[in-house]
């Protein structure tokens, strides 16, 4: 896989992950067109498109859409359903989750998707193991920032 | 409740010490009581989810920037005044404002900060803000390399794998050098969770620089050998990219394929896993990993294609369908089989799959099949075949892509033995079609009837449904292969052209191409239309008199909506009619010379020069308007072994040239007369002729042969804009001497300029518009000046014959010719007159000049005060390297120019 878009229905970018090294400017372009791209086509097309020289695999869940770009010989419909297991990771992590919580949270989406997938390949198929991993994570995080302090000096 | 706290904590307010932490130790506690105390000192900096929400409460683009604006100028500062204290929560912030497409390039260095502290929660921002703000071009990468060489060492399996990941998400070449021997450690590390990633950043490192390879060789294999699948789908990813970076490691990898069936068989075979099961499939991501690496070890090579026959045959019979998940495992399998030296039964099952993916309810499905398909109709053309009622019911799927597919798909299996049948339906799609699909289709059909036509009947036929069918959007290449078969086909024409007068008396709209090719063939065939049979029983309708055929026309030429180019047809056509027709000749001259006063140019052209054939040229019309030869065709070489019907290795999708049309050479005058097709099938000729090569023909040459050497000089193109067709079509300059011979140039003057809007030099001298002079000068022009002449370059002046004209508009063709060695590029032409004057340039022909070569250009000079025309010239070009730049007077015009 070479990149992976998350945007809303309206065009906004929620969420980026490059496996390749581009430019800003041209990460930028790629992201403008694919997003004007799939925003245009209608629901009853497929969930494929020819673009350059890269295979594009979408999908729509609720608000946002969930794009990869993966090269000729991969398999499309796998694509489909590494989106499906990314999609069940968060929503299983944030409990029924919805854009705003990816908005919010965005560094626990990438948190997820880098337990995933590691330089654009899947490296873990079991979904308890991924969420093991993000929740162990996140208690050392827990564990050392005292965070009732701030919060109760009206600091945090 | 906290005795822990009653006693021993009492330095903290109780409130701090709710939330009992038994890391909460007196470092901490002293840290956080610094960082209170710091707090007091400077502002708070905003949280991250009250920056979210400030920035989405903007309610224009400008508000949202200057929130934005504002946060980066107060992150810039807190990172100049090196805050460590809030920095995790600044780069977050600066992270989401990256998102949204602002720069965010002054974050590097203090995610790297971020890095390198001790604390979880910090290398945590720190490698996520360098996987979005680095990547492996910035040179920050010496910084990151230590950080990650000190994290990769860690005893906390998580900051190894958040170094891990990082790596394998931005390495560059000399990192992955820098950090492959700490990789290929981790790769045998006793953790499982490190041992995985490290596998993929091998992955990552081998893909950067494939050299590296060597190193992980050892650790790879004994990857295969594990229990747990994280590791085992890395380690085949692993696998899979050094077997396709070199051959050599392929080889060396054939010896797994018993270990991979093993692990793919006990995969089907297994019950019920929770972990790893999707929808009742047991962990398709591994499954299709493996069938992807057989794949790639079975690729010619029979023997191991041979070893894995039989578990592809398993996985293609027992894997569950009713779900996305089997048919993505059943997809990789049908590749799989497809590619490898599998058996015959196999093959005949995986496009079985295919065959059945094609009836699937998911379009998706649908869309993998077709293209499938698609590869594989070459390979194995007739089993394809027994699918091809289903993939023609795909041309009526509601989604476009899959019809898009289906219709490729279609074309690449029509053979001779179909042919009937298939461009039937594929007609059908045809007039249902979107736009879009118009073109292509049509041409397709086009090409496809052309090799595999039963006969010529049927091939006419067809050509005449598509034109009916696709409308206005035939390519240019239908109505020139169309004309073309017309011409060809000596026994039929009454028919084809009874049926085209049908179709053109129903429509005479909305089917532009198709009212071409149909004036064409009335104005060459009108004769023979008016005597056809006709014949009920075969749905041949009678024949329509000369009278009605005038109405036609005059409608056809007279309706807005018709493009001029159709009714530049239609003029030609119609003066071929009056030698055709025996009782409308009167009418007809009446027809053509109402158009001696058209708006359009081309239209007035063609008025004014076929109304000189009724009158003081009468005597030459019948020979002038003779019927043309057969155009015959030069096919390319190994074209007609197409024609038997054999499918093999040929890809009808990719020829898209039309085939290419030579007129014969036997009357070249008839030709020109005919001129309309001979530049609709010759369209780029014009501009492919190098304007060096015509000037070697010599002035005054008609000599036909020439030209129609150099009208076979240029490749063929099959769609150039219908317009610049017609911006070039020949007419006749109806010079009062040499009509003929003008005739037969007319053409050639055109050829001279390659600029796209080129119809001044094709307008005749009623239209004021210039003649290039240097290879036609009229007998009665005023002869061409020298204007400049230094250095090998020479400049030289010729004019429009202005005698007849009564504007004060000379037209002045500028020749640029080197006659040195060297070649001049950057060549620049610059001319300015006396403001009495008003001057207009056109575009030059080129800006180099090669050793003799030319360059030209036209100018158009307006004289109203009639007085002698003075001009400055400055000419700059570079010539060996050096730029040269002169400037002269021309005062010498000749004195005809405003008399």
């Amino acid at each position: 896989m070479q990149f992976m878009l998350l945007f809303s229905r309206q065009g906004k970018l929620r969420l980026q992950k490059w496996y390749v090294a581009h430019p800003d400017k041209l990460k930028k372009k790629i992201t403008r067109e694919l997003i004007t791209t799939i925003l245009a086509r209608k629901p009853k097309m497929c969930s494929f498109l020819e673009w350059r020289d890269l295979k594009i695999v979408y999908k729509r869940y609720a608000s946002l859409y969930f794009c990869c770009a993966i090269e000729q010989d991969d398999n499309e419909l796998l694509t489909l359903e590494v989106i499906h297991r990314y999609v069940e990771l968060l929503d299983k992590y944030f409990g029924s989750v919805c854009e705003l919580d990816i908005i919010f949270n965005f560094e626990k989406a990438y948190f997820i998707l880098d337990e995933l997938m590691l330089g654009g390949e899947i490296q873990e198929t079991s979904k308890k193991n991924v969420l093991k991993a993000i929740a162990a994570q996140d208690l050392l995080q827990e564990e050392e920032t005292p965070q009732g302090f701030f919060d109760d000096h009206g600091l945090g | 409740m906290y005795p822990y706290y009653e006693s021993d904590w009492s330095v903290l307010p109780p409130e701090a010490n709710r939330r009992f932490n038994p890391a909460f130790n007196m470092a901490t506690i002293r840290q956080v009581v610094n960082e209170a105390i710091e707090r007091v000192r400077l502002p708070t900096p905003m949280r991250l989810r009250d920056l979210i929400r400030q920035i989405r409460a903007a309610r224009t683009a400008a508000e949202e920037r200057s929130v934005v604006n504002k946060e980066c100028a107060y992150i810039r500062s807190t990172f100049r005044e090196e805050d460590s204290v809030w920095r995790c929560r600044n780069i977050a912030k600066l992270l989401y404002i990256h998102m949204l497409g602002y720069p965010a390039h002054f974050g590097q260095l203090e995610c790297l900060k971020l890095i390198a502290s001790p604390r979880f929660t910090d290398k945590r921002f720190g490698y996520l803000g360098a996987m979005l703000l680095l990547d492996e071009r910035q040179d920050v990468h010496l910084l990151i390399t230590n950080c990650l060489k000190n994290d990769l060492n860690s005893t906390t399996q998580f900051v190894v794998g958040l170094a891990l990941c990082t790596l394998g998400a931005i390495a560059s070449p000399e990192m992955a050098r820098d950090l492959a021997g700490e990789v290929e450690r981790l790769m045998k590390s006793p953790n499982a969770y490190i041992r995985k990633k490290a596998a993929l950043c091998a992955y990552r490192i081998i893909k950067r620089v494939p050299e590296l390879m060597e190193i992980f060789l050892p650790a790879t294999r004994s990857m295969l050998s594990e229990k747990n699948h994280g590791v085992l789908i890395t380690g085949v990813a692993l696998i899979t990219e050094m077997c396709e970076n070199s051959p050599d490691t392929l080889n060396h990898f054939k010896k797994i394929v018993p270990n991979l069936v093993r692990i793919l068989k006990n995969l089907i075979l297994a019950g019920y896993s929770p972990e790893h099961d999707v929808s009742g499939v047991s962990d398709p991501f591994l499954q299709v990993k493996i069938l992807k690496l057989l794949r790639i070890l079975g690729i010619n090579d029979a023997d191991t294609s041979e070893a894995m026959n039989d578990i592809l045959a398993q996985v293609a019979t027992n894997t569950e369908t009713s779900k996305n998940v089997g048919n993505t495992i059943l997809y990789e399998t049908v590749l799989s089989i497809m590619d490898i030296k599998s058996e015959g039964g196999l093959r005949v099952l995986a496009v079985n799959i295919l065959g059945r993916f094609l009836l699937n309810n998911d379009k998706n499905i649908r869309y993998v099949a077709l293209n499938t398909l698609l590869r594989t109709v070459h390979v194995d053309t007739s089993a394809v075949q027994r699918h091809r009622s289903t993939i023609l019911e795909c041309l009526k799927d509601p989604d476009v892509s899959i019809r898009r597919r289906a219709m490729e798909l279609s074309f690449a299996l029509v053979n001779s033995q179909n042919i009937r049948t298939m461009i039937k339906e594929l007609l059908s799609f045809l007039e249902k079609a979107d736009p879009e699909f118009k073109a292509p289709c049509s041409s397709s059909i086009v090409l496809a009837a052309e090799r595999y036509a039963p006969n010529k009947r049927w091939h006419l036929d067809t050509l005449l449904k598509v034109l009916v069918a696709a409308g206005n959007s035939v390519r240019d290449d239908v109505i020139s292969s169309t004309i073309q078969l017309i011409s060809e086909s000596t026994n039929h024409q009454s028919y084809v052209s009874l049926q085209l007068w049908k179709a053109l008396s129903e429509d005479l709209q909305n089917r532009q191409p198709l009212t071409q090719v149909a004036v064409w063939a009335i104005g060459e065939y009108g004769d023979q239309l008016l005597e056809a049979q006709p014949d009920e029983e075969h749905n041949i309708p009678h024949p329509p008199t000369e009278e009605q055929v005038l109405e036609i026309y005059q409608r056809l030429l007279w309706s807005p909506q018709n493009t001029h180019t159709t009714k530049q047809y239609a003029l030609m056509s119609l003066t071929k009619l009056s030698t055709r027709f025996n009782r409308t000749t009167n009418q007809i001259h009446q027809m053509i010379s109402s158009f001696c006063s058209s708006l359009h140019i081309e239209l007035q052209q063609r008025g004014v020069e076929f109304s000189q054939l009724f009158g003081k040229y009468e005597h030459l019309r019948p020979a002038l308007l003779e019927r043309m030869p057969p155009i015959e065709v030069i096919r390319q070489p190994g074209d007609s072994d197409f024609s038997n019907g054999d499918m093999d290795g040929l890809d009808m999708l990719s020829e898209e040239n039309s085939p290419q049309h030579v007129p014969m050479e036997s009357n070249v005058l008839l030709d020109l007369l005919g001129g309309d097709v001979l530049d609709i099938i010759k369209p780029s000729s014009y501009s492919s002729v190098e304007p060096s090569k015509l000037s070697s023909v010599p002035p005054n040459n008609s000599n036909n042969q020439d030209l129609l050497d150099l009208l076979g000089l240029g490749p063929l193109s099959d769609n150039s804009a219908v317009n610049d067709t017609t911006n070039n079509m020949a007419g006749f300059i109806s010079d009062n001497n040499n009509l003929a011979n003008n005739m037969a140039q007319s053409p050639l003057a055109a050829t001279v300029i390659n600029s796209p809007n080129s119809n001044f030099l094709t307008d005749d001298l009623f239209t004021s518009a210039p003649i290039e002079s240097t290879v036609v000068p009229a007998s009665n022009s005023i002869p061409p000046m020298t204007a400049f002449d230094k250095d090998g370059l020479q400049i030289v002046f010729s004019f429009d014959d202005v005698r007849e004209h009564n504007g004060a508009t000379v037209t002045i063709s500028v020749t640029s010719s080197n006659n040195s060695v060297s070649p001049m590029t950057d060549f620049l032409f610059q001319a300015a007159v006396p403001r009495t004057f008003q001057i207009q340039m056109l575009p030059p022909s080129g800006t180099t000049l090669d050793p003799n070569g030319v360059v030209t250009q036209v100018l158009k000079v307006t004289n109203p005060g009639q007085t002698a025309l003075k001009m400055r010239i400055r000419i700059s070009y570079t010539i060996d390297g050096n730029p040269v730049q002169e400037q002269t007077e021309v005062n010498n015009f000749p004195i005809a120019l405003w008399e």
